[in-house]
């Protein structure tokens, strides 16, 4: 029964790996998942996730803006959202911390995003591949740019890591102990554009939240550490990624839908979980 | 050599003269309650002696130097407290943070410095809130977290700013008592402000009282009366002491009382919104 079952297993991975297309989508998935749960981590510590799926839309009119003057579409991607997180780290909270603002602004991208989508020839599969990501088509030349992106995504997330978690806890405390809390604003989101960058190539500029807040909000539910934190974030984003491929293969269904889902029951599932459990100590009654 | 000096020290934020030619000196070991209406200047005077404000005119001396930011001499409490509202951080986590939170890369801690959080979170009574996340903590638990956190390092210097805010009569007793003992034993110089006098009595040795642009420090007797009062609030003060209160009142109300009632509209009035991250 076992052996059976091992069997049945191992017949699952081996006719998945068999494809090549399959192949590169685990390796692609596999490092954007890790990357946007270590990022997103501090986002949802920082309150700050209006303003990722804000700088994923942004991208999005970047993205198609690139494929209309003849540049892959993740060059535009990228120049936007690293532009738009500078500017939002300039501007300070006034800005990043304004959901009307950052609602009007990332409308105004989407919106723009469709016009140059209007002057683009291959409509359709383009603005499906962006919206909802492809990460079926990804071939050997995006692994290594994925990456190399999500290497310097992430030593630039340690290198900041400290003054970061500082200045996200305790503003106030962390100015007057002399952090320059305004540059740590500024590089963290420089830091989040990346991570939205990668993040769409895999699951498009519309599901970006599936692997970066997700992950990192469930993985906040079940525990309170900082290192145990940051590894459940990537582990949860890890295993929803390359269960949902798994899913996708063997379903037909498209593979960001898999990896929402899996994000979505697993966050509900955090959620019970903490609620359930309660406090670990009750407040005393007032 | 005193721990806090002023010399004809005049502080301004954005045009507006919060402190005009103020002259004090505070003793080490002193612990000095720091009153004032509204917007006279409390939290200003804490952000010059943190080297956050350099005075347009005057001296400020901190332990007989020039103030200087990340002073590890000065522990610090401040009043605009940004605590996020789901914060799912564990509370030994949440002070760690601030140990050489300026420095680069990775969070680590030495064996030493865990060590340091740990005694600390014992010397305020808050072992127990080390595990627990802040979103799950009362307003009084918070405060006495940020209390422990602000004893770390051993400072010479404590900045209290307003840290009875939003805490029940009793757990403002049990906050002012935690800081009397713990600054005794370690013969801390403190910088208590509040809008409340009646209850910092029995602590302080000094006040410190703001208003008009002016200081006065000096004995409770010294400065809470009505000539130096009315002159601090620009308007007729009059001082009523029973069962030994002390009632600040103006044309018959508590003025204490009214500005407290006003603190969520005022309270960070202080003009350090647009520093606020």
């Amino acid at each position: 029964m076992i052996t059976a079952t091992i069997t049945a297993i191992t017949t699952i991975i081996t006719d998945m790996f068999a494809y090549e297309f399959m192949t590169n989508a685990f390796a692609a998935a596999g490092i954007v998942a890790v990357v946007s749960g270590l990022v997103g981590y501090f986002l949802v510590m920082r309150g700050q996730t209006f303003a990722g799926h804000a700088l994923s839309h942004i991208g999005f009119a970047g993205a198609t803006g690139a494929g209309l003057i003849g540049v892959a579409p993740l060059w535009g991607l990228l120049a936007f959202t690293l532009a738009a997180g500078l500017a939002m780290g300039a501007l300070g909270e006034r800005i990043s911390n304004r959901d009307v603002a950052i609602g009007v602004i990332l409308a105004l991208a989407l919106g723009f995003g469709l016009l140059f989508l209007h002057y683009y020839t291959s409509f359709a599969t383009q603005a499906t591949a962006l919206l909802f990501g492809n990460v079926l088509a990804v071939d050997h030349s995006m692994i290594v740019t994925l990456a190399v992106l999500g290497t310097i995504t992430l030593v630039a997330l340690a290198a900041i890591m400290r003054p970061l978690i500082f200045s996200s806890l305790q503003p106030e405390l962390a100015e007057a102990k002399g952090v320059p809390i305004r540059f740590i604003s500024t590089a963290f989101l420089s830091i989040v554009a990346l991570a939205v960058a990668e993040c769409a190539q895999i699951v498009g500029v519309l599901l970006v939240f599936t692997l970066m807040v997700g992950p990192p909000a469930a993985a906040q539910r079940v525990t309170t550490g900082l290192w145990s934190g940051l590894l459940a974030a990537a582990a949860f984003a890890l295993t929803e990624a390359w269960l949902g491929l798994t899913m996708a293969f063997h379903t037909d269904w498209p593979v960001s839908f898999c990896i929402a889902v899996l994000s979505a029951l697993v966050y509900f599932a955090c959620l019970a979980l903490s609620m359930r459990m309660g406090p670990a100590h009750p407040a005393p009654a007032p | 050599m005193s721990a806090i000096a002023f010399e004809h020290a005049t502080l301004h934020i954005g045009g507006r003269t919060v402190l005009s030619d103020v002259s004090f000196e505070i003793a080490a070991g002193e612990f000095i309650g720091l009153l004032g209406p509204n917007g006279a200047g409390k939290t200003t005077l804490m952000r010059a002696i943190l080297g956050l404000l350099p005075p347009s005119s005057g001296r400020v001396e901190v332990f007989g130097r020039a103030p200087e930011r990340g002073n590890p001499a000065i522990g610090y409490f401040p009043q605009l407290r940004t605590v996020l509202p789901d914060l799912r951080v564990r509370g030994r986590d949440f002070i760690a943070s601030s140990l050489n939170g300026e420095r680069w890369g990775l969070p680590s801690l030495s064996r030493k410095e865990r060590e340091t959080v740990e005694a600390t979170l014992e010397a305020v009574g808050a072992r127990d809130l080390a595990a627990r996340p802040l979103s799950e903590m009362s307003g009084g638990e918070r405060q006495r977290l940020l209390l422990a956190q602000a004893l770390i390092g051993n400072p010479k210097l404590l900045l209290l700013d307003e840290p009875l805010i939003s805490l029940d009569a009793r757990n403002q007793e049990i906050a002012i008592d935690v800081v009397r003992k713990v600054c005794r034993e370690r013969k801390i110089t403190v910088l208590f402000s509040a809008h409340e006098l009646n209850q910092l009595l029995g602590a302080l040795d000094r006040v410190l009282y703001l208003g008009n642009r002016q200081a006065v420090l000096g004995t409770v007797d010294e400065v809470v009366k009505a000539p130096v009062l009315s002159r601090l609030y620009g308007a007729e003060i009059q001082v009523l002491r029973a069962d030994g209160h002390i009632f600040v009142m103006s044309r018959g109300r508590d003025v204490e009382r009214v500005d407290h009632m006003h603190d969520h509209d005022h309270g960070h009035d202080h003009g350090h919104n647009h520093h606020h991250h």
